[in-house]
């Protein structure tokens, strides 16, 4: 089992309060993924979670049992850090021994849980290398062998692919999902890479200024984000937002668009405007438009179109795709 | 054109070098030579450096005279002793300030390096009283309690400085992992900061071994390290240059063959955190 509960929890450094309270819940062998700008109080908030920072008020409790007061070595989770946080005086089999080693596990069953763990993160050439003969990669790798033999209740992830090349990036985005699918053990992930949220989670905790600004599935955050900052934190390029004359045509303080429901036109739409830039990923094309009267514009057209810069074109929303905030930014 | 003017530099560079390397280390070759010449050499004028009759009577004298053996087991008891109780009680403290810095670390490590600015004559008088008090007069127990309170502000500024390169996670990996306090000094942090202990250790018997102030002030006979052996050559009954000089290579004898074959972990443990 490995469900977490979040009740009222609040933090607080001297004067500073960053994370004023939060309720939260996490289910037995859920995805969920903290995300939210830098400073929001998602590493923070994971790692009172780990233990290895107190609440200033609150409870959390795992599998129902108050675990507020206990050391982060009695909480039965594991971590994996940004920086990997390896043993760099220990070989790789070392690494992933320690936890079995420190729970007392009998050197027969030790060994044959760290070479299953091996054998599923294919570390298997490097288990007598020192951390600091591996790749990034296999660093991580290392760190994720030494969480999973320990066979916790939860996994807990703090940016652990922020370090990583951008292609390596996509590979353990990939296998870390897989892990997930094959053990179905909890698993709670911190990043500021919305992308990551979105492909990884079951569930999305945004976060901002220590507050929980919405929680979902990816595609509920994507289609019905709850206020202005959610709609324009999920989802990439981000939302077009309008406000003004546009936005009061369709009765809000805001409106709010996002680039793929855009449609782009050389001969006729709503707004007509001047390409600014243009970028060709093959797949897609972005589309940067300086629209008079309404601003900047950010359009994503499937394929590749030959337009560049100075271009005249036409902007025109999908109709049902717009989403409309108040003056409080909130969602009408 | 650069090259001869970098070449130029490079030999006026090495020429000092040379010339201060020689004058730090002139003394104690002198002091070797003088140890192997006979009282009335000892102080001819001028006096000959390499061309003299060569003895070793000195050596025997001294080893009649005094007991050597008893002073160089002193030295080594209580520079031994201080630096391991000094770093009993430099560790802890220093893992404490290191990972858990408090609104006040800072001072704190301040003030105890400003004890090492205070002339230890200032506080010779209470401490002899202490001592007197407490019995502690001419005994390897109150040397080596004096001795690591006079190197303690040193042991902890060097660890703590060893310890602040460690990164705060991966003790955090360890206690995640599991680990309990114990544990996570024992399987983690010492073995991680291996070099910067054993260069302290190093560095602070060298300190121990021979401080002279306090080993001179506070023992007697029985106590008395090899650093009052040298001074009891320097006599009412006058100089005697040749025996003194013997008594001086045999104390510096052990410490300089220590620092010799240690030099590169002492460079390597002065310098630690210096360059990142």
């Amino acid at each position: 089992m490995g469900s977490i509960t979040l009740s009222n929890v609040k933090k607080a450094f001297g004067d500073t309060v960053v994370i004023p309270s939060i309720d939260l819940e996490v289910n037995n062998g859920e995805f969920v993924v903290f995300v939210g700008p830098s400073g929001c109080g998602k590493s923070t908030l994971l790692r009172m979670i780990a233990g290895l920072e107190d609440t200033s008020g609150g409870t959390i409790a795992i599998d129902g049992q108050d675990v507020t007061d206990l050391s982060a070595a009695k909480r039965g989770l594991a971590m994996v850090f940004q920086s990997y946080a390896l043993y760099p005086h220990m070989t790789v089999r070392k690494n992933i021994a320690f936890p079995l080693k420190m729970a007392g596990l009998p050197a027969v069953e030790v060994d044959k849980r760290v070479a299953a763990a091996a054998n599923v993160l294919n570390l298997n050439d490097y288990l007598d290398r020192r951390p600091g003969q591996l790749s990034g990669g296999q660093r991580q790798r290392v760190a994720i062998g030494r969480a999973i033999v320990r066979e916790p209740t939860a996994f807990l992830f703090d940016e652990p692919l922020s370090n990583l090349d951008a292609a390596l990036r996509v590979n353990m985005r990939l296998e870390i999902s897989e892990l997930h699918q094959t053990l179905g053990t909890t698993m709670i992930y911190v990043t500021h890479d919305q992308v990551e949220a979105m492909t990884m989670a079951d569930k999305i905790v945004v976060l901002q200024a220590g507050r929980v600004e919405q929680v979902g599935s990816p595609l509920d955050l994507y289609r019905n984000p709850r206020n202005k900052f959610v709609a324009g934190f999920i989802g990439s390029p981000k939302m077009n937002f309008i406000d003004g004359e546009e936005a009061a045509k369709e009765n809000a303080a805001t409106i709010g668009i996002r680039p793929e429901h855009i449609e782009l036109s050389t001969e006729s739409g709503r707004w007509k405007g001047t390409v600014a830039v243009s970028e060709h990923l093959g797949s897609d094309t972005f589309v940067y438009v300086n629209v008079d009267g309404v601003g900047h514009l950010t359009a994503r057209v499937e394929g590749e179109r030959p337009v560049s810069h100075g271009d005249t074109v036409w902007l025109s929303p999908v109709a049902g795709r717009i989403h409309r905030f108040d003056a409080q930014d909130m969602t009408l | 054109m650069a090259r001869a003017v970098n070449n130029k530099r490079r030999a006026v560079v090495t020429l000092i070098a040379w010339a201060v390397g020689i004058a730090i280390f002139f003394p104690i070759l002198y002091t070797v030579l003088t140890s192997f010449k006979t009282e009335a050499e000892a102080v001819a004028s001028p006096p000959s450096f390499l061309f003299f009759d060569w003895t070793l009577e000195n050596y025997a004298e001294v080893q009649e005279r005094s007991n050597y053996f008893l002073h160089f087991l002193n030295s080594v008891v209580i520079s031994l002793g201080s630096t391991v109780l000094g770093l009993i009680i430099a560790v802890p403290a220093a893992w404490s300030m290191a990972f858990f810095p408090k609104k006040r670390t800072k001072d704190i490590l301040m003030w105890m390096l400003s004890t090492k600015m205070l002339p230890p004559v200032g506080v010779l008088v209470p401490i002899y009283l202490l001592f007197r008090d407490a019995s502690l007069l001419d005994t390897r127990t109150g040397l080596v309690i004096v001795l690591t309170m006079i190197n303690l502000p040193i042991i902890v500024w060097m660890i703590f400085t060893y310890f602040k390169e460690i990164p705060g996670e991966i003790l955090e990996a360890a206690r995640m992992d599991g680990a309990n306090l114990w544990d996570e000094v024992v399987y983690v942090l010492t073995p991680m900061a291996i070099p910067g202990i054993a260069s302290t250790l190093l560095l602070n018997i060298i300190l121990a071994w021979n401080e002279a102030f306090w080993t001179l002030n506070l023992t007697a006979a029985k106590a008395a390290p090899l650093t009052a052996f040298i001074a009891s050559y320097s006599s009412p009954e006058g100089l005697f240059y040749a025996k003194l000089s013997a008594a001086s290579t045999m104390a510096i004898a052990p410490i300089l063959i220590l620092g010799w074959f240690s030099q590169k972990q002492l460079v390597r443990g002065l310098t630690f955190g210096a360059v990142k």
